[in-house]
C-alpha cells in the first residue's frame, strides 16, 4: 500500500467513502449510487419485507428493466409468464419501497450500465454498486464501481453502506496509439489474453497512459466493463476533459456553482505523482490488431490474423485441460485460421458495446453491404435513448436494409435470458463480454469481437475485419 | 443465517477449472423470485451428460465440493450459491474463487475454503479412490482434514467470526447507524440524486 501522503485515485475515492474504520474489520463504505434490476433484486426486497426494513436512501437508488425483457414488441405484455412475473415483482417492489424505476416502454429504460452514465448519474469520485458484475463499467468516469450479490443488494438497500475489505491497487498503462480498426474492445481482449482471467483478483485497476487518454467515454466504458473478466474488483480511469465534456449538461450532472465545485473536486482525484501501485502492467497499443476469442473464457483471445491454438501451447494442468475442453465445446481444431471460422449469428449490443459509438461504427462498416444469407444479425441498442438517437441518425435503416434485425433495448443475447438465444451448436460473433459455455443459449458457441469486426463478419459470414471487405461500389 | 462450525461429509471431485457462475446455474433459472428451489439448475447443462460426476451414484449425498482453480468467476448471481446450498452443499474447496462468488458465499453461509492447488489435487485423489471418504471442514481450527491430510486454510477474521456466530450482516451495520448518519451529514451537495427535482 502506498504511503498516506501519496495516494492512487482508487485509494482517494475509497478514503472519501469510509463511514467507519476499525483495525481488523472491513471498512464500512458509503454507497453514492445503487443501481437495481429485475434479476438480482427480488430476494433482496423480500428480505427487507420479512425483516420489516425500509430502503434507507431511495433517492440514491435507481432501477431499470433490462436482463429479462423482450427486445421485440416492448409495448405488449411479456409473453413468458415467469419473466413477466419477475418484471412485475420489480415494479411492485419499487412502488412499495419508493425506488425510482424506468420500465419497459419508458424513454430512459435500458441496460443498467448504459442508463447510469447517459443520465449523468455516474460521476467521478462516486461509489457505485449494482447486483451485476459489469458494474465495473462506471469506473470509466473515475468512480469506484463494483458488482455485488443479492444479499449485498439487500444490505445496501437497508443501510446505503457495505462492509468492504480494502483492495490492492494495480495500474495498467497503455502507451502508444491504437492502429486503425483496432478498438477499445480489441485492447481489453488483448490485455486479458496476456495477463489471464485471474490476474486482477483482489485489485482495483487504474487504466492509464496515452492510449487510454485518447479514448472516448464509450471506449473507456468498454475497457472498464471487462475488468471483471480478468477478475478485478473494479477498473477506473482518471476523469479529464473528455469526462467533463461528456457529463456537462446531462440531466443529473451538477449545474452552476455545483458544477464548478464538482469539477474542482474531480480534478483532485487523479493519482498523485509518485504514488505506488501494488502491481503494474504495461501494454503498447501500437502493436495491437483486431482481437477475437476462440474458446470459452475471455482470456482465450488471439489476433484475428492468428490460428486456433493447440491445447499443448498451454501450461500443463488446469489451463491445458481447460483449453482441451474449450476446443471440444467450440467444435474447433487447432491450427484453423481464425478468419476461416464461419458463424450463424452476429450480435451487436450489450453493456460492453451497445452504445451510440458502437452502433455508428458497426453501421459505417455495414453501409452499402449485405449481411450474408447464412447469417442472422441482431442489433440491440443498449438503451431506449440509444435506440431513438440511432433511429434519428438513420442507423436502423442502414442495418435493416442490409438484412439485419433492429431491436428494442435490453441485455438480449448477451446472456440469453429472454428469447434471443443461440440454438445448440450455433456459433456467434458477439460484441458482448462473455464467451462462457452456454452463455448465449445452451450449446451455443460465442466468439467475442469488436463492433467493427462483428459488422464485417456479418457481411462475409466468417470472422473478418473491415479491411477484409471488398470496396463498396459508389455512385450510380 | 445458520452458524457454521465443523462440517463432516462426503465430497464431489469436480476436475474443472474456471467454472463460472453461468455453469453453476444458467441464466434461464434466474427468472424466479424465490430464494430456494434452485437445485434443479445446478450445473444444469453438464447434468444432461450421464457421465457427469454429479450424476454418478457413488456421489449421492455429497456435501463438500472440491473444484479446480477460479471457481465462481463471472456473473454476480448469488443464485449460484443458493443452487449449491439447495442441492445440499455446505462447503466448496478450491485454490481460487471469483471475488463476488466468495463474498456471496460468505453472506449466505456456504463456506468457501481456499487451499493450495496441490491440496485440491490430493483431495481429488482421495475422493476418487474412495468416494465414501469423509472430509472434515473445521472452521474453528481453519483447516480441512481427510484421511492423513490436514491442510490449513485462510479466511478473513470478519467472515470467520460472522460464520461461526451465524450473524446477519445487516444487523451488525444497523447497530452502527450513527456512523452512517454522521457520514451523510457531511456528503458534498453536488452528489447526484436519482430523482430529478
Ligand atoms: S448486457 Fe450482458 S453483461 Fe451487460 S448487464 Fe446485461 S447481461 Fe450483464
Amino acid at each position: 500500500m502506498s504511503s498516506n501522503l501519496l495516494r492512487t485515485m482508487s485509494e482517494k475515492v475509497w478514503d472519501e467513502h469510509v463511514a467507519r474504520a476499525v483495525p481488523g474489520e472491513p471498512d464500512l463504505l458509503y454507497i453514492d449510487l445503487h443501481l437495481v434490476h429485475e434479476v438480482t433484486s427480488p430476494q433482496a426486497f423480500e428480505g427487507l419485507r420479512a425483516a420489516g426494513r425500509t430502503v434507507r436512501r431511495p433517492d440514491l437508488t435507481l432501477a431499470t428493466e433490462d436482463h429479462n425483457v423482450p427486445t421485440v414488441d416492448a409495448d405488449g405484455p411479456i409473453a413468458d409468464p415467469v419473466s413477466r412475473a419477475q418484471v412485475q415483482a420489480l415494479r411492485d417492489n419499487c412502488a412499495e419501497f419508493g425506488v425510482p424505476l424506468y420500465s419497459l416502454g419508458d424513454v430512459e429504460q435500458g441496460i443498467v450500465h448504459v442508463v447510469g452514465p447517459q443520465l449523468g448519474l455516474t460521476q467521478p469520485g462516486m461509489t457505485v454498486v449494482c447486483g451485476d458484475s459489469h458494474t465495473s463499467t462506471h469506473g470509466a468516469f473515475g468512480a469506484l464501481a463494483f458488482g455485488i450479490g443479492t444479499s449485498e443488494v439487500e444490505h445496501v438497500l437497508a443501510t446505503q453502506t457495505l462492509p468492504q475489505a480494502r483492495p490492492k491497487t494495480m495500474a495498467v498503462t497503455v502507451e502508444g496509439a491504437l492502429p486503425d480498426d483496432v478498438t477499445a474492445k480489441d485492447l481489453v481482449l488483448a490485455l486479458i489474453a496476456e495477463v489471464g482471467t485471474a490476474a486482477g483478483q483482489g485489485y482495483v485497476v487504474e487504466y492509464r497512459g496515452a492510449a487510454i487518454e485518447a479514448l472516448s467515454m464509450e471506449g473507456r466504458m468498454t475497457i472498464c466493463n471487462m475488468s471483471i473478466e480478468w477478475g478485478a474488483k473494479a477498473g477506473l480511469v482518471a476523469p479529464d476533459e473528455t469526462t467533463f465534456a461528456y457529463l456537462r449538461g446531462r440531466p443529473h450532472a451538477p449545474a452552476g456553482a455545483d458544477w464548478d465545485a464538482a469539477v474542482g473536486h474531480w480534478r483532485a482525484l487523479a493519482t498523485d505523482v509518485g504514488a505506488v501501485f501494488d502491481r503494474e502492467v504495461r501494454i503498447d497499443a501500437s502493436t495491437l490488431s483486431p482481437f477475437v476469442t476462440w474458446g470459452t473464457n475471455p482470456g482465450h483471445g488471439v489476433p484475428l490474423s492468428a490460428y486456433v491454438p493447440t491445447a499443448e501451447s498451454f501450461p500443463e494442468g488446469p489451463a491445458r485441460q481447460g483449453a482441451e475442453r474449450a476446443l471440444t465445446y467450440m467444435g474447433l481444431s487447432a491450427g484453423t485460421p481464425m478468419r476461416e471460422i464461419a458463424v450463424d449469428t452476429v450480435f451487436v449490443g450489450s453493456c460492453t458495446n451497445g452504445r451510440m459509438e458502437d452502433l455508428r461504427a458497426a453501421a459505417a462498416v455495414i453501409g452499402g453491404h449485405r449481411v450474408s444469407s447464412a447469417v442472422r444479425m441482431l442489433v440491440v441498442p443498449g438503451s431506449t435513448r440509444v435506440r431513438l438517437q440511432a433511429e434519428a441518425e438513420g442507423l436502423d435503416k442502414v442495418f435493416t436494409s442490409a438484412g439485419a434485425e433492429w431491436r428494442g433495448a435490453g441485455c438480449s443475447m448477451c446472456l440469453g435470458m429472454n428469447p434471443d438465444q443461440l440454438a445448440p451448436g450455433e456459433r456467434s460473433a458477439s460484441t458482448s463480454n462473455r464467451n462462457f459455455e452456454g452463455r448465449q443459449g445452451e450449446g451455443g458457441r460465442t466468439h467475442l469481437v469488436s463492433p467493427v469486426v462483428a459488422a464485417a463478419t456479418a457481411i462475409t459470414g466468417r470472422l473478418s475485419s473491415p479491411a477484409d471487405l471488398p470496396p463498396v461500389a459508389t455512385g450510380a | 443465517m445458520d452458524a457454521f462450525t465443523v462440517h463432516i461429509g462426503t465430497a464431489l471431485p469436480l476436475r474443472r477449472s474456471n467454472v463460472d457462475t453461468d455453469q453453476i446455474i444458467p441464466a434461464v433459472y434466474l427468472k424466479r423470485i424465490t430464494r430456494t428451489g434452485f437445485e434443479d439448475g445446478l450445473f444444469a447443462a453438464w447434468r444432461n451428460d450421464p457421465e457427469f460426476v454429479l450424476n454418478r451414484p457413488e456421489f449421492d449425498g455429497v456435501t463438500v465440493l472440491v473444484a479446480g482453480p477460479d471457481f465462481g468467476t463471472g456473473s454476480s448471481r448469488e443464485h449460484a450459491v443458493w443452487a449449491l446450498q439447495d442441492y445440499g452443499f455446505k462447503a466448496v474447496i478450491s485454490s481460487r474463487f471469483g471475488d463476488i462468488f466468495r463474498a456471496n458465499a460468505g453472506q449466505a453461509g456456504l463456506l468457501a475454503v481456499t487451499v493450495d492447488g496441490d491440496v485440491v489435487n490430493r483431495l481429488w485423489q482421495l475422493v476418487e479412490d474412495n468416494p465414501a471418504v469423509e472430509i472434515v471442514v473445521d472452521l474453528p481450527k481453519s483447516h480441512v482434514r481427510c484421511g492423513d491430510l490436514v491442510a490449513d486454510f485462510d479466511i478473513d477474521d470478519y467472515t470467520r467470526w460472522r460464520l461461526l456466530e451465524g450473524l446477519d450482516d445487516i444487523d451488525i451495520t444497523l447497530d452502527r447507524e450513527a456512523y452512517i448518519s454522521t457520514y451523510e451529514e457531511n456528503r458534498p451537495s453536488f452528489k447526484p440524486a436519482t430523482r430529478l427535482f
